[in-house]
């Protein structure tokens, strides 16, 4: 399944180049919260995208009727489609078609439409309110806009949810119900609400003065995730039809591999079971051994159980190869995108293999004695790879594995 | 203008263009007298909603759902808010 298309709205930049120049050079994209006055919050740091201008992508009225999740992803998505070539208006109708995701969907609509109906009661309540908010309008407003009439919907597993969306798309055009599909995930859940509500699960960093060195996966000083927020968007396309038409192919999608913790809500499965499970079904999926991997990028949250948790079933699936293969957490720099973050984590694997250079997990000042594997700490690291994985896990113990292949153009 | 000066003296049409503008998306010259919400303005029942909410909040009127029902174009709302400023 070739990966044709890239799309990237990111705390870390809005565009392929910008994002790989911060994933290579190890920028962080994490600051202080300006969404909201966060003065009261425990936390009050956050990966924002900045300067975010809605009507470079979409008319007035659209912006307005369209919850800032739904904005990021429809510009993704123009971004994907434009980068790949392709032009769906030129397609048949059922040709090309949309699964893009969000966890939390238009949480930003949902607290003004609450805060109006306390305040004024329920005449001014937004009619536009249930259609910003629900997890699937970004992928109804793709297809609108973008002229898209194939299978459309989203797919939500919280911290994973773009990860299934890619893994799923891929096979909505293996089984021949599309040839295209534009796939990823959305988040804009720098919110009162949302935000007050991982503080109060005392989930996120505190490192508010150092806003930069906050995101730390597998280092033993770290104590929680940075939320973000953005939209990363691909275009999936059946190979064949990416190679007669000349496209240029980033990679491919090779195979996924998901499961359930079984576990806790919140919590990892501490043996890391489920995860092991997902990440072996892929590679069983895509015929591939451990020792062909070379790449691992880590959902690595900078949350101890889930960094341990993680660490322990990559030495399961791995086995020997586990102490050689390159493993690192992006969300180190991009902070944690939620429902976007499995699509960031996939592109920075195509981008990795790409351009024979692997992103680093910055702040990796203290290594975790728990945490015993290659992580890439500080600095990108040159490197020809193949076939990379991206691991995405979410609340409900939602696993989902990606084996992502370099592309052959 | 404030609602004040509304409630006071004479209403400034560009004010109702201005607003109309803003919630339909259009300029605010082709929001005239004789143009229709739906053929004219692309407004669909969601975008009336939305305009009479903004509409009530700055006029400080309330329209019935069966005045609504039977305003086509801008000039019947403009009409409305003439008769009925400041009543609420």
């Amino acid at each position: 399944m070739a990966i044709t298309g890239m799309g990237l709205v990111t705390p870390i930049g809005t565009g392929i180049e910008p994002v790989w120049q911060s994933l290579s050079t190890g920028r962080s994209g994490i600051g202080p919260i300006t969404r909201f006055d966060a003065r009261d919050y425990p936390t009050r740091i956050a990966g924002e995208v900045p300067d975010f201008d809605p009507e470079l992508y979409m008319d007035r009225k659209t912006a307005r009727h369209v919850a800032r999740y739904g904005q990021f992803a429809l510009a993704a998505a123009r971004m994907a489609v434009e980068d790949s070539g392709l032009n769906p208006e030129a397609m048949g109708p059922d040709e090309v078609g949309v699964v893009v995701s969000s966890a939390a969907g238009g949480m930003d609509e949902i607290e003004r439409a609450d805060h109006m109906l306390l305040e004024r009661g329920i005449s001014r309540i937004s009619p536009f309110m249930a259609p910003m908010m629900i997890t699937d309008m970004a992928a109804g407003l793709i297809a609108i806009e973008l002229h898209a009439g194939g299978p459309n919907y989203a797919v939500v597993s919280a911290c994973a949810s773009s990860s299934h969306a890619l893994g799923d798309a891929a096979e909505v055009i293996r089984r021949g119900d599309a040839v295209a599909m534009i796939a990823g995930g959305a988040e804009a859940g720098i919110t009162p609400l949302l935000v007050g509500a991982f503080c109060q699960m005392s989930a996120l960093s505190r490192r508010n003065d150092e806003p930069t060195a906050a995101s730390r996966p597998f280092d033993r000083h770290r104590d929680g995730f940075v939320m973000s927020e953005g939209a990363v968007v691909m275009v999936l396309e059946n190979g064949e039809h990416a190679r007669r038409r000349g496209a240029h192919i980033w990679g491919e999608i090779l195979a996924s591999g998901s499961s359930a913790d079984m576990y806790h809500f919140t919590a990892p499965d501490p043996e890391g079971g489920g995860a092991a499970r997902a990440m072996a079904v892929a590679l069983r999926k895509a015929g591939l051994a451990p020792d062909q991997v070379g790449y691992i990028n880590a959902h690595g949250t900078s949350t101890a159980l889930g960094d341990i948790a993680e660490t322990l079933a990559i030495r399961q699936v791995m086995g020997a190869s586990a102490n050689r293969v390159a493993v690192s957490s992006t969300k180190s720099m991009t902070g944690h995108l939620l429902g976007a973050a499995g699509a960031m984590e996939a592109a920075a694997c195509v981008l990795a293999m790409n351009r024979k250079l692997l992103p680093p997990t910055i702040n990796l000042d203290y290594p975790d004695p728990r945490c015993d594997l290659d992580y890439v700490p500080n600095r990108a690291r040159p490197a020809e790879v193949q076939i990379a994985l991206s691991n995405s896990f979410g609340f409900g113990g939602h696993n989902s594995c990606l084996v992502i292949g370099r592309g052959s153009s | 203008m404030s609602d004040k000066a509304a409630s006071e003296g004479q209403l400034d049409f560009a004010e109702l263009q201005g607003i109309a503008s803003e919630i339909l998306g259009v300029d605010a010259d082709r929001v005239q007298l004789d143009v229709s919400f739906a053929k004219d303005l692309a407004a669909d029942s969601l975008d009336l909603v939305e305009l009479i909410m903004a509409v009530e909040d700055h006029y400080q009127v309330t329209l019935p759902p069966d005045e609504l029902d039977r305003m086509k174009k801008i000039g019947d709302l403009w009409a409305y808010l003439q008769e009925h400023r400041g009543d609420s």
